[in-house]
Parts: structure tokens; sequence; C-alpha cells
């Protein structure tokens, strides 16, 4: 699950869309280099440069390439540029220096671990591309104008019909005669506009061929000899896909987590995400599980305001073990004072999840003190009512509505604040 | 009548064979859904609980006049089994299976488009036509047959609704998925529940992310005059934390759960808070 906040893909579909939703489960972004290592995996034109840790690496990479060399920040996030995460060198020392202003950097709260030293190159024009999955019409979309370089939502906004928007259908793909199209309705100029093709069909390719759901590239520059390079690259891959592509999805996946906490959920395989406040929430089903963080949110506010401490949904059909773990992780977070389990049995068994609940206070024992709420209906409803009714534990509440129950783990929340 | 399906709708399982498979084609048939045969084309000639298992998908309806298939196949599978259905003409295929890459939703959809086939998900729960018949894995016994239609992307937040308001009861309850691209949307379910005679009223569960409930909001304001009640999940996640389905994200003001009140509450329909709220709301307009 990736949990980082803004996509570098949402300016894209937000342009595309009206409406900035494209990180999502199950989808990786990548770093601009990694998008670079892709595109010329599969032909699109890309300048030399290689990745950095180090200011000295940094150095050592633009002796190595004998050019002017761009020093550029690698985060998951967009406006490096404004931020200062991107400079020009023209020595390999020079590249050092600016290595080791770059590196450690925070950007829009991403701190700056790697740097890409590149050829610098002289633009003559900037364009932009990108190809993207359209949620509204359940297709994909390639996005393409003669207009690149600047913020594409601001483009999309501002001068709505500079950014060529091409429905592309799943069924029959992008092939040299499409390209054009694409490029036509993006006006490209008429002496790149082969290269352009060529490039197109290219993207299309890593799009398809590496199962992602977004390519962009902006800028897309032609030089002023008229060569067309892509100078940056944004690509978010399909997790979903990751069993067709162990190789490079999986060398691309990124488990980096800020929160301990959400890093063990990870190894775990649970779907766990830190919140700010003290009530510990699990439910089975996003959607519950969301709605679960609304109704503690709405009883807090009678409760000295106390929140849900994280989303945690142990998915459809968990089993004891999933249960426990997942309690395990909440209860050692030292910020909750309650927990509010919240389950409405589907294909998830209601006796399974009240015999996690009664083996993970066995584990802890008497350590525990966190008092626990718990909600159950549906599948075998009275058979997990009866094993928490025999288990007797003193820290845990049976009560039967959502509404209720959400009421009550606030109030002990409260109490323990 | 109900939408989609009902008690005369005959249903196949692909995948019948599998440990999913089998348990819910188990529970289908404890609710009363005929369920007709399977497919897997490695235990031709089989049976299951004596359904009998056919080749492919064109075999069974040929043998059994089924007319809708509920597909268990596992995600590498998945996408051969649902253009299997499209290319078999079934009417209404439900695609259970959760994981399947986008590429392959994407490619089945777009091969559906000007078909006979009708796709439910993928990663949904199914449809429910209470008392008539099951086709997923939605559990038939939390509610009853009535006049409310149910429409909502989340399996478990379907399930609360349908128990919160077991005692009026509903026509169709139907879980569309939450994946990017899902083959039967908000809007298609509102049209067919405003042409289903069956159907009085209306409860239309969204989350946060996308802007399905804000199309959804105007097509409801040209096209159902039947009421509508709405709930959002999701109005106090953070910015920017994915919270688990595909879509449910927020990621600046767009998307967010209080947008998606207001264009719903805008053109007439009522929005519930909590699920008990929405639940609550309904309960006024079918008893007054």
């Amino acid at each position: 699950m990736r949990l980082s906040a803004v996509s570098l893909g949402s300016l894209a579909t937000a342009a595309a869309t009206g409406a900035a939703d494209h990180e999502e489960r199950g989808a990786v972004d990548l770093f601009e280099y990694q998008a670079k290592e892709l595109f010329a995996k599969h032909g699109v034109p890309v300048l030399p440069g290689e990745v950095a840790t180090t200011a000295e690496q940094a150095a050592e990479i633009a002796g190595r390439l004998g050019t002017d060399v761009v020093v550029k920040a690698q985060v998951k996030t967009g406006g490096r540029g404004k931020a200062g995460g991107v400079k020009l060198a023209t020595s390999a020392e020079e590249a050092g220096e600016k290595a080791a202003a770059i590196l450690g950097m925070d950007i829009k709260g991403h701190t700056v671990h790697k740097v890409l030293v590149t050829e610098a190159s002289d633009i003559a024009d900037e364009y932009y591309f990108s190809f993207l999955l359209d949620r509204a019409n359940r297709s994909y979309l390639a996005m393409c104008s003669a207009d690149g370089g600047m913020e594409i939502e601001q483009l999309a906004v501002e001068r709505p019909d500079a950014l060529a928007k091409v429905p592309v259908d799943a069924v029959k793909g992008v092939d040299a005669a499409k390209a054009r199209e694409i490029a036509e309705a993006g006006r490209i100029p008429a002496e790149v506009i082969d290269q352009a093709v060529d490039i197109i069909v290219k993207l299309w390719d890593v799009f398809t061929g590496e199962e992602a759901t977004l390519v962009e590239v902006n800028p897309l520059v032609r030089t002023p000899d008229n060569k067309v390079v892509a100078l940056d690259g944004k690509v978010t891959l399909d997790e979903n896909a990751d069993f067709r592509h162990k190789d490079v999805h999986d060398a691309y996946r990124d488990i980096s987590a800020t929160d301990p906490l959400e890093v063990r959920a990870k190894e775990k395989g649970l779907n766990y995400v830190k919140l700010d406040g003290e009530v510990g929430i699990i439910g089975n089903g996003a959607g519950l599980v969301m709605s679960t963080l609304d109704v503690v949110a709405y009883a807090g506010e009678e409760h000295g305001g106390v929140k849900p401490a994280n989303f945690l949904d142990i998915g459809g059909g968990a089993s004891a073990q999933v249960m426990a773990d997942g309690l395990e992780i909440i209860l050692s977070d030292p910020s909750v004072k309650s927990v509010f389990v919240n389950v409405f049995g589907g294909i998830t068994s209601c006796d399974a999840v009240a015999n996690g609940i009664v083996q993970a206070l066995g584990m802890l024992g008497d350590k525990e003190t966190k008092p626990l709420v718990v909600r159950l209906d549906g599948n075998n409803v009275d058979e997990g009512r009866r094993i928490l009714a025999d288990a007797n534990h003193p820290l845990v509440t049976v009560v039967d509505t959502m509404d209720g129950a959400a009421e009550r783990a606030a109030e002990l929340a409260g109490k323990a604040s | 009548m109900a939408i989609w399906l009902n008690e005369n709708s005959k249903v196949i399982v692909q995948g019948i064979t599998g440990s999913e498979g089998t348990k819910h084609t188990r529970r289908m048939v404890a609710s009363g859904t005929q369920v007709v045969g399977g497919v897997n084309p490695r235990k031709a000639g089989t049976d299951v609980d004596g359904i009998p298992v056919f080749a492919t998908v064109a075999e069974a309806m040929q043998a059994t006049g089924a007319d809708v298939t509920v597909i268990f196949v596992p995600p590498a599978f998945a996408k051969d089994a649902v253009l299997e259905a499209i290319d078999a003409r079934i009417p209404l295929a439900v695609a259970i299976t959760e994981g399947i890459p986008i590429q392959d939703s994407a490619y089945f959809y777009a091969h559906s488009l000007g078909s006979a086939t009708r796709i439910v998900g993928p990663n949904c729960p199914g449809l429910i036509s209470p008392g008539k018949s099951n086709a997923g894995i939605i559990p038939a016994d939390i509610t009853k047959p009535g006049r409310i239609g149910l429409v909502s992307k989340s399996g478990t937040l379907t399930y609360q609704m349908m128990f919160e308001l077991r005692d009026i009861g509903f026509s169709s309850c139907i879980g569309i998925g939450g994946d990017p691209v899902i083959g039967t949307t908000h809007i298609d379910c509102l049209q067919a529940f405003q042409d289903d005679p069956e159907t009085d009223a209306i409860v239309m569960i969204g989350e946060i992310g996308g802007d399905a409930e804000e199309r959804a909001a105007a097509y409801i304001e040209g096209n159902v005059t039947k009421p509508v009640v709405g709930y959002v999940a999701g109005f106090t996640a953070p910015e920017g934390k994915t919270m688990g389905h595909a879509g449910a994200i927020v990621s600046g003001s767009s998307g967010t759960a209080q947008a998606k009140k207001e264009a719903l509450e805008k053109v007439g329909v009522r929005v519930g808070k909590t699920p008990s709220e929405t639940a609550r709301l309904m309960r006024e307009l079918m008893t007054t």
C-alpha cells in the first residue's frame, strides 16, 4: 500500500478528469531516474545520466559525462525546481557542490536521498506528453501539448485548448497512425513530428509493456538541432500486475514508510495507516473502516475531541491470526487509549475475529490495559459473541450497534486522555 | 423484477471447482439461487454437489439456458474468463475476483462495449435480489425482500445498510466494486432502479476519491424521479492518505466527502453523516 502524500501523477489526472485522484492502492510511483530507465529500455530518447547518493559520486559521474550537467533531486513530488532541487553545474567539482546542497534537502516533506546527475541540454521548445488511465471513461487518455514546461494543471485551466486530450481504445491501442493523430492534436511542429510520433509509440510500449497507469513526460524537449528528448519522466506502475513483471515491479517497489508502525504493518501485509488520534480502529472492508473513522470522530466531539488513531482494514475472509496481528500493532501504539473493533462479517467470520481478539489479549497478558470495544454483525455473529462472552476478558466490551460502540470507544479514550 | 437478477435467473459459476468458487456456490444455492452449472475446462464432465461442470461458458449456456455468470477465477486468468463470457453473449457477468491488473479490466471493459454483456465488478461482492437470487458473495440472511434499491462501491457498507434496513427490505442490492475500471457504475444502477417497478426508493453509498458521486448527482438531477438517500464514507479522512480502495483518497479539494455531499444535496438527495443516520433518512421516507 502506498502511503505517500500527493501523487506525481495527480497533475495529469487532475487535468484529465478534474479530480486529483491518481494516487491509489496498488499504484507504485517511480522516481524520475527509474522512469527514465524504463524509457531507455523501450527506446525513448533520454540524456545520459546516473544516480548518486553522495556528493563524491555526483562529482565522479559529472566528470565521466564530461559535459555541463544538471543535478536533480530524486523525490516523488512536484515542484523540485522551485524548491531549489534542480541545479546546473559546469564542472565536476561544481556538480559535487550542488549535490551536497541538494542531498538531505526537504522538498514538501520528502527528504532527498538521491540525485540524478545528467547531461545538460540546450532547449529550443518544451512539449508535454502523457498516457494515463481515465477513470471517468474507463479507458485511456493521451494528453499532448506543444506548450509544455509549465505546470500542466495550470495549462489545463488557463489554456485548455492548448492541451489535446485524445481517448485511446484499450483494445486497439496506439500505432503510428494513432500517435500521429495525437501529436497533430497537440500541435507538435511539423519539423519534429516524425520523431514525436516514434516517441509516442515507444511511450505506449512503456505504458502497456510495463503495465503503468501513468506515463508522463514534461518536458519533452526539442533541442536547437531538432532532436526530441524526454527531459523528465513520471511513471506509475499497477501493483495488481506485479505477478507478470516480477523483475521490474519488484525492483522498483518502495516499501519505505516514515512511521515505524506502518513499516511493521506492511511486514505483516496489513492495510494500516497511522493517523493522529487516540481511538485505535480495526474493521473489515475499506468502506466500512473509513465510515468507522467518521463515526468515531463525530462521537469524539463529545468526549474531549478524541479522534481515530489509525485506519486498519483486515480485508475479506480474515483469519484469527490476521486479527491478532492487527490488534497487536494497534495496542503497541502509545497514542492509542481505546480500541474499536468494527466487523460486519460477509466472508469474514465473526468467530475468527473473536478468536483473534482472545488470542492477541492472551499473548499480551496482564501488561495490556487498553479497553477494547467490539461490535460484530453478520457471518457467524452468534458464535463470535459467544466466544467473547466465554472469554469474559475484563478489557473487552461488546456493543450491539456501530454508533453505540463508537460512542463507548470515544468515551473510554476521552477518560484516559 | 428487481434489477438484472430475479427468481428466474440461471446462474453459472466460472471457477466453481476452486475453494472460493465451491464455498460461495454453496452459499448461493442455500439462499435460493438457481445455480445451474459451473465452468472449468480441465474438470468438464464432473460435478460440484450435483451441479454439472462444463468446459466453456458457451457449452454451459447451451446446456442450461444460463443467463448470469459469477466469476471466481484468479487474477492471472480473470481477463480470459471475462472475455469468454462476453464472447458467449451472456447477459450478466459478475466478476468477484480481487486484484485484476487494470489493463486487463480496461481491455475486457472495452471489449464489452456494444456487446450483449453487462459486467458487474471486478473486485466486488456482486448483487442480490433478496428472496429471489444471489450472484456473488453478499450474505443473504441479513436482510429481506422489499422495495429499496441499494448501490455501493464498498462491500461491507452494502452489508451494513442491508442490515440496518432489514425490516423494510430491498428489491436489489449491488456492490459495484472499488477498482478504477468497473463494468457497472452508480449511474447504471440508478437508471435501472429508476426503471424498475419493484423499487420505490434508492440508497446510494459512495466514498472519497474520484468524481463518480458528482457525476451520479448530475444524472439524478436530470433522470431520477424516485427519492434517493445518499451516504459518503471518508468525511474525516486526512488529505493525501490512501485508505485502501483504489480511488479512496483525497488530494486537494476535489473528491472530498464534503464536496460529494454538497453535489448530492444540491440535486435533492438527502445525505446521512453515518450509515445509521442514512438508514434513518430512508426509514422516514419509506414509512411516511
